[in-house]
């Protein structure tokens, strides 16, 4: 896959657009950087130099705050996010089996994405249903009291989705 | 106006059970059935009892039921308002007696609990303010721009001896007064919302449930510490948190409870939401202020305290989201009848995310004072699937595991403490014979190397050490010295942090060393797992002459390590073997051996 690494037009006027909803205001930089990664999905360097440049601050500065909170990525995620949570509860009812489970099933690990594009995997920290654990996300759907052998039909669920997305006209 | 109301849970744990299409199709059978006059279906915060959801309640007759799936919708509102009966079989079954329970109070999850700060949730829909303001809502805050000083104010909530729910435990009124008395031409009243604690989701309960019990006390804290600005930091996983959040701003700005010469007085506040992008260590105060400047969320030196140089360099007040949550009851009733509430030192009351291997997995809220035997036995119901109690942990990645000695302490700030763990922000961690204590400790250590903000090197070098010693310990090649260099590397790290993150940091690991020595020593010197958990210390075979040969570890074998024909004893073969335990809970005939 060849990344484009010029700045496409429409991803400059959307940057100009937020920093100037948000005044260009520098302390409103992780605001900003949330939208933006909301629409363009990730938030690569020429990115972050366009954010910077807006902003009237240093690269590194923005650099610094996108490394530093776990939310922001400069590599893009898969189609299917799949987020397994590692919070206490889910931890002490299995949950690491099952990421491993999927780092087997998805030969990738925790971070990544995977050759096809279609999945990453991430672990998560308490998305707050403990009497589900252990819990799986895939975007927004909830996944509860998950077992090792239903990883196999989670991930089968959403090839399927693609099979029948490339058989349709 | 309706004259029945089918309240629909609207928490996280019930939404990821369908709760929301279970309001739709309640919702089109009332229609269905002509009843829209009569009955109303509203959505409303987490009732708490998440292990049995979704969850629907009744009103005005207060029935009670669980478990509810959309399908289940029709026939719901066929039989409790056509034919005007109980569905018997979507009501709680008690544990002992088998006997169907129809309405929550007596239900022995809800019984021992007393809500203070959770007093609407599941009472009333959080996104309409007419509904908080029939149960007392915003009479707090008329009382104190009416009644009231700045100074009676702050002098209520001294007196009411509320401390600071988010862990610290610091008097919320001191708190104030200091803010108050700092000089400052602007000051801010921030509520820290980013609860980052694994395990722990009573802040996003409260947001989800009574957003407007938040916004009603950060404006008497502004009115108090003469601030006319409030800010809520909140955690950007949560988003129906911040929706609700958003939507109850809009609707108190409309009311003339936000903005400019708020109920006729010269004074003015407005709320803004600042985001977080996940970093545990924004829950410290000075990383959070920080964080909202658009920085990095790397904790400071304190002093100075952010009561005096905070948000901008101003004054700025930061409390957590439950201690908010009890102000305008404290308001309403006086600083007595909350004083009365509690222990000598810790007064009111306490939410705790109850969870783990527990048979009640829930939000809960107790006077404190109350044992761990009464929450883990009585309002939690016991461990699950009949095993042993082992450990509560409490107080989260900062916080230590209480064996079985201390079930009967009455909890409370100093009491856990004492124990060697600490109150945290209310995650309650239910750990079975199952659990590895070493494990658990190298768990929590991870989750804190991955937060560590790398400021200071105690934190970001010690911890890597102490976690490069467990995993040893866990892999079996732990030697002799090696539980002496963890307590004594654990102690300098807890010493010489900068910030509070760093200096709880190694409390996993000294709490769980204090109270299971012996699993400690059992790693170190025999090269075993008591609890049978630790991969690299345990193997699985197959008990030949229990194995009847059903094939059904052979078939669910993720490895396919095991092999062996229909009717003829199995084999596991320990080099393809990932130790996953699956053949374990699947084999019917106790066939598979674990040590």
């Amino acid at each position: 896959m060849i990344i484009d690494t010029h700045l496409s037009e429409t991803a400059e006027v959307l940057i100009k657009s937020i920093c100037t909803r948000y005044k260009h205001d520098k302390h409103e930089l992780i605001n900003v950087l949330h939208e933006i990664q909301h629409h363009l999905g990730y938030l690569p360097e020429d990115v972050q130099q366009a954010i910077a440049n807006e902003l009237k601050i240093p690269v590194a500065k923005v650099y610094g705050v996108v490394t530093f909170y776990s939310f922001f990525t400069m590599t893009p995620k898969g189609k299917y996010n799949i987020s397994i949570c590692l919070g206490t509860a889910c931890y002490v009812r299995g949950g690491e089996l099952i990421l491993e489970e999927f780092k087997r099933r998805l030969n990738i690990g925790v971070g990544e994405t995977s050759a096809d594009g279609l999945f990453s995997l991430n672990s998560i920290r308490c998305v707050g249903a403990c009497g589900l654990a252990p819990v799986v996300t895939v975007g927004n759907k909830v996944y509860g009291r998950v077992t090792p052998q239903q990883v196999r039909r989670i991930i089968d669920e959403y090839i399927k989705i693609e099979e029948e997305l490339e058989i349709a006209p | 106006m309706a004259r029945n109301y089918i309240f629909v849970c609207g928490g996280i744990g019930c939404r990821a059970m369908e709760s929301e299409q279970l309001k739709k199709n309640l919702q089109r059978e009332v229609i269905l059935r002509g009843l829209s006059d009569e009955v109303q279906v509203v959505t409303t915060g987490c009732f708490g009892f998440c292990e049995k959801g979704p969850l629907v309640k009744i009103l005005p007759d207060n029935t009670f039921y669980v478990q509810v799936t959309p399908e289940d919708a029709g026939e719901l509102v066929y039989q409790h308002f056509i034919k005007k009966q109980k569905l018997e079989r979507l009501l709680y079954i008690h544990p002992e007696t088998q006997q169907r329970v129809t309405e929550a109070r007596d239900m022995d999850f809800y019984k021992k609990q007393f809500r203070i700060a959770l007093r609407n949730c599941g009472i009333i829909d959080p996104e309409n303010i007419e509904e908080y303001i029939a149960r007392d809502g915003y009479a707090a805050l008329a009382k104190c721009l009416t009644e009231m000083t700045p100074e009676s104010v702050i002098d209520t909530v001294k007196k009411s001896g509320l401390r600071g729910r988010g862990g610290g435990g610091f008097s919320t009124g001191l708190k104030w007064e200091i803010t108050r008395r700092s000089p400052g031409d602007e000051k801010y009243v921030v509520c820290n919302a980013d609860e980052g604690d694994p395990g722990a989701f009573m802040d996003r309960s409260l947001l989800e449930g009574d957003p407007h019990s938040i916004i009603e006390a950060m404006i008497i804290c502004g009115y108090s510490i003469g601030a006319d600005k409030g800010l809520v930091y909140i955690r950007a996983e949560y988003p129906l948190a911040i929706k609700r959040l958003q939507k109850a701003l809009q609707q108190a700005e409309e009311a003339g409870l936000l903005g400019k010469n708020i109920l006729g007085i010269n004074f003015n506040f407005s709320i803004d939401i600042r985001l977080g992008a996940g970093a545990f260590v924004c829950g410290e105060e000075t990383a959070l202020i920080h964080s909202m400047e658009g920085c990095r969320g790397e904790p400071t030196y304190k002093p100075p305290f952010p009561s005096v140089e905070g948000y901008m360099g101003k004054p700025t007040n930061v409390n957590n989201v439950e201690t908010f949550a009890n102000i305008p009851v404290i308001i309403n009733k006086g600083a007595d009848w909350f004083s009365n509430i509690g222990t000598e030192k810790s007064k009111g009351t306490k939410v705790f995310a109850l969870a783990g291997k527990i048979n009640n997995v829930g939000l809960i809220e107790v006077p404190m004072g109350t044992t761990l035997r009464e929450i883990v036995f009585d309002i939690g119901g016991g461990i699950k699937d009949g095993k042993k109690f082992k450990a509560v942990q409490t107080g989260g990645p900062s916080g230590g595991c209480l064996g079985e000695q201390f079930l009967d302490t009455p909890i409370d700030y100093d009491n856990l403490i004492e124990a060697g763990s600490m109150m945290g922000s209310g995650g309650m961690i239910v750990l079975d014979e199952d659990d590895c204590m070493v494990s658990i400790a190298k768990f929590y250590l991870e989750f804190t190397l991955h937060e560590s903000c790398g400021k200071c090197a105690p934190c970001r070098i010690g911890n890597k050490r102490l976690h490069e010693m467990l995993e040893k310990i866990t892999k079996g090649k732990g030697e002799k010295d090696d539980l002496k260099k963890l307590k004594a590397l654990a102690t300098v790290i807890k010493e010489t942090s900068l910030c509070g993150l760093g200096q709880t940091s190694p409390n996993p690991v000294l709490s769980t060393m204090q109270n299971f020595y012996d699993e400690y020593k059992a790693h170190v010197y025999e090269k075993t797992c008591p609890a049978k958990q630790c991969k690299d210390l345990i193997t699985f075979s197959i008990i030949e002459e229990n194995c009847t040969g059903c094939t059904l570890c052979l078939r669910n074998c993720p490895v396919e390590a095991i092999t062996g024909e229909k009717g003829k004893v199995h084999e596991i073969h320990q080099d393809v073997c990932i130790r996953c335990g699956i053949c374990f809970s699947k084999c019917k005939f106790d066939a598979i051996f674990v040590e």
